[in-house]
């Protein structure tokens, strides 16, 4: 029997050994206990709580939201969309939901207006930002110094349910080119929509059709995972049940004398939980009850791993060897930042600059208009003395011609007493006389 | 395949309650969902993936730590039982073996891997002797950090670091001795530490619960916290739990591997000439809870509290050291002042030339 025991002594050594494994099978001689972990881990998980994101993509009026309230057998809020919408948005919703003693924290993403418009070339960009927007800030958030992983809402998306309209031919262009720019960011499950539209022999057809077109074009659905025994036999037999063919629907009808979810139409009733009706059932077996754990984790692993690790290469970080230094994020981090920082100060530099040239222009202009203001200030001075000085020289006039008349006045007055002293009488008569 | 179970009356679908809304009452499903797969779901994902656990054990030579641990897991897991050494000779310096075992218990595969101090607290001047052990420790920090941080990342980093040390306190029966003190006041803050007194079969049960009363209050006096951490405790229900535990620690142990005959049953002991000592006897040791403590209830959560708090404040620390704290001074702010009504000046150092003011228009 090999074992492995090692000295520890310098780092290296340690990679070494983690990455040897060089552990040993060992009998136990009785119970211990430890196989009471996965209960433990349960508990633990569900105190916490669950989350899990799904993303419905489809042309509006396919039922996507029929199918949430179905599946979850709740009514989410509301109202159906109008067709009418500029562009592709994406509306996502949280719930929380419990079942048992199992909390789950669901979100389910609509988009609306996909489909709508007549140049239908961008719809798919704002969804794949959509994906990478949840991605990113996960990525922000596992890259913060502080972080709360523990507790950190996970919004990523974990399943998308691309809806395909039940045309009965094959896939539209649209459809494809969504799907071939969403699979490699996240688990794609198309489903056949409002399939109650399709009789059995063209959904057989349609879904072969579907089928070989989706690997023709190299676009990677996802797969129900088969390595686990206990699991391996349902999915593989779901697996070539893909699409699934689904209706939606949250009326109930009685038949016999149950109440069923069901659509009644003249000709019959469609239940939604009757296998030979439609794969409602397969496709909440598969995406609930089995492989919910699985989406999340393919999610985590694999998408969310390919997509960071492009974003940090794009940003310029690189794996170094072994050998070489070892940190090499922080290096890069700091070269980064120091070439951040330096550009900030330039601009910093540069915007002060163009504040004091501002600055100085302004000065100059005010020292200008004080400059006017005090030659206008000064002109009107010169102005006002004028004026006063003519002013006062007319009045000096006039004051004169005053003392002139009243001299005369006085003049003639004194003239006047001598003349009536003289001839007072010949006044009074020629008033008598005025008088008759 | 569970079938949906519907009840007769009519019934009108129920509403879900937005996040963040409280409505009345929890969401009525009257048909079953199966959210609550998701339970087996992990169990079955966890039994697959295989457990990992790694225990420390620090005490000076002669206390029973090889013992100690192989009866906790019922098997050979110890360095002594691997290691076939001619004598057992006392180290110079303290080394640290790490040995690692598969062990699988109904289905579950746990790895455990048993890090070994020997030289611990032997020599005779025993200054720094917690430093090769706290370089160890943040080595694992280290090894994980750095695979976190890669770009090419494995998807299961593979976990060396230490969830556990356990302390052995020898039983002297009067107080901690200096050096424990001084190792336990350091590695609190770095790792979870479990204080055990060893060979507790020398002590009587008063002896025992006046070491423990004593050792709980130096403990408090220097400010050490032991696990279960009182800042840990989740809710109220977590808190009752562990204070329960608290008021037991350190946990007095007596550590056997060999087995005796005590009425008519095969028990793990050790067997004297005044009586045979019950390994697993709550009346005769403390073993038991201390197993529970480890393995049966605690360890997840003890895991839980290694990777978010201490692995994260260690990765905090060292990504903080290497950026250098920005002396970043702001340039003094403009002013404007107005001195009188009709003027005002600007001050921007250090370039701005005086400007003349306007003088009163009179």
């Amino acid at each position: 029997m090999n074992f492995v025991i090692i000295v520890i002594s310098k780092l290296s050594d340690l990679q070494h050994y983690i990455s040897c494994q060089g552990a040993r099978a060992v009998p136990l001689a009785g119970h211990v206990g430890f196989d009471s972990m996965p209960d433990q881990l349960v508990n633990k998980s569900v105190n916490h709580g669950f989350c899990f994101n799904i993303l419905c993509v489809g042309e509006t009026g396919l039922g996507k939201s029929t199918l949430m309230d179905t599946l979850f057998n709740t009514k989410f809020e509301g109202e159906p969309t109008q067709h009418n919408q500029p562009g592709v948005t994406l509306k996502s919703n949280t719930y929380e939901l419990q079942e048992s003693n199992v909390r789950l924290k669901l979100t389910v993403v609509n988009t609306v207006g996909f489909g709508d418009q007549i140049n239908k070339e961008d719809s798919y960009k704002s969804i794949v930002e959509f994906i990478d927007a949840q991605f990113e800030a996960y990525l922000q958030e596992e890259l913060k110094i502080k972080r709360t992983l523990h507790s950190y809402h996970d919004t990523r998306i974990h399943a998308c349910l691309y809806f395909i309209a039940p045309t009965g031919h094959s896939l539209k262009s649209l459809d494809l080119v969504t799907m071939k720019k969403l699979d490699s960011k996240v688990n794609i499950i198309p489903i056949v929509a409002k399939s109650d539209a399709i009789s059995k022999s063209e959904l057989a057809k349609f879904k072969i059709k579907i089928t070989s077109e989706l690997v023709s074009n190299g676009v990677q659905i996802y797969q129900f995972p088969t390595d686990d025994e206990s699991v391996a036999e349902i999915n593989s037999t779901m697996n070539s049940h893909l699409p699934f063919a689904v209706v939606g629907s949250t009326e109930e009808v009685k038949i016999g004398n149950k109440m069923v979810k069901a659509r009644q139409y003249p000709w019959g009733t469609v239940q939604v939980e009757n296998e030979n009706h439609c794969d409602f059932v397969k496709l909440r077996e598969m995406l609930i009850r089995v492989n919910m754990e699985d989406l999340r984790e393919q999610t985590h692993t694999r998408h969310y791993e390919l997509y960071r690790r492009c974003k940090l290469e794009e940003m310029g970080f690189k794996d170094t060897d072994p050998d070489s230094k070892p940190f090499s994020l922080q290096e890069t981090y700091e070269a980064k930042r120091n070439e951040f920082m330096g550009e900030l100060q330039k601009k910093e530099e540069e915007m002060r600059q163009m504040f004091v040239q501002r600055v100085k222009e302004k000065e100059a202009e005010l020292k200008e208009a004080e400059k006017e203001l005090h030659e206008k200030f000064d002109r009107l001075k010169k102005l006002h003395q004028d004026e006063k000085k003519k002013l006062e020289d007319k009045k000096k006039s006039l004051d004169d011609e005053l003392n002139m008349f009243k001299q005369k006045k006085t003049a003639a007055e004194l003239l006047q007493n001598q003349a009536q002293q003289a001839g007072g009488s010949t006044t009074l008569k020629r008033d008598k006389e005025r008088k008759k | 395949m569970s079938e949906a179970v519907a009840p007769d009356a009519m019934v009108s679908p129920a509403v879900g309650v937005p996040y963040g809304e409280k409505a009345g009452g929890p969401v009525l499903d009257f048909s079953y969902v199966g959210i609550d797969a998701i339970l087996e779901q992990m169990r079955r994902k966890a039994m697959k993936q295989g457990f990992e656990l790694n225990i420390m054990v620090v005490g000076q030579s002669g206390l029973g730590k090889s013992t100690l641990m192989n009866t906790l897991f019922k098997s050979k897991v110890s360095r002594k039982s691997v290691l076939a050494t001619a004598q057992e000779k006392i180290p110079k310096t303290i080394e640290i073996k790490s040995i690692s075992h598969d062990i699988e218990e109904k289905g579950v595969r746990m790895k455990l891997t048993v890090i070994d101090t020997p030289g611990f607290g032997d020599q005779i001047n025993n200054e720094n002797c917690w430093q090769p052990i706290m370089k160890f420790i943040n080595d694992q920090y280290e090894a994980y950090l750095q695979e976190e941080i890669n770009i090419n990342r494995k998807k299961r980093i593979p976990d060396s670091r230490v969830h556990c040390c356990i302390y052995f306190i020898p039983p002297t029966g009067h107080c901690l001795r200096p050096l424990d003190v001084e190792f336990m006041r350091r590695l609190s803050k770095v790792v979870n530490i479990v204080p055990v007194i060893a060979k507790a079969d020398t002590l009587t049960l008063e002896e025992r619960d006046f070491f423990k009363k004593k050792i709980r209050e130096e403990l408090r006096a220097n400010g050490i916290d032991v696990y279960p951490q009182k800042e840990f405790d989740e809710d109220a229900e977590d808190r009752m739990i562990n204070e329960k535990i608290r008021e037991m620690i350190p946990f007095a142990v007596v550590g056997s591997d060999q087995e005796y005959q005590v009425n008519g049953r095969r028990l793990l002991g050790r067997k004297t000439k005044w009586g045979t000592i019950e390994v697993e006897n709550i009346a005769h040791c403390e073993f038991a809870y201390l197993r529970d403590l480890l393995i049966r209830t605690h360890m997840q959560n003890i895991k839980d509290i290694t990777s978010s708090i201490h692995y994260e404040m260690y990765r905090v620390r060292r990504l903080n050291e290497n950026n250098t704290v920005v002396a970043h001074t702001p340039p003094a702010p403009l002013q404007l002042t107005s001195t009188g009504c009709n003027s005002f000046a600007m001050t921007l150092p250090p370039l701005q030339p005086s400007t003349p003011s306007i003088s009163q228009v009179g």
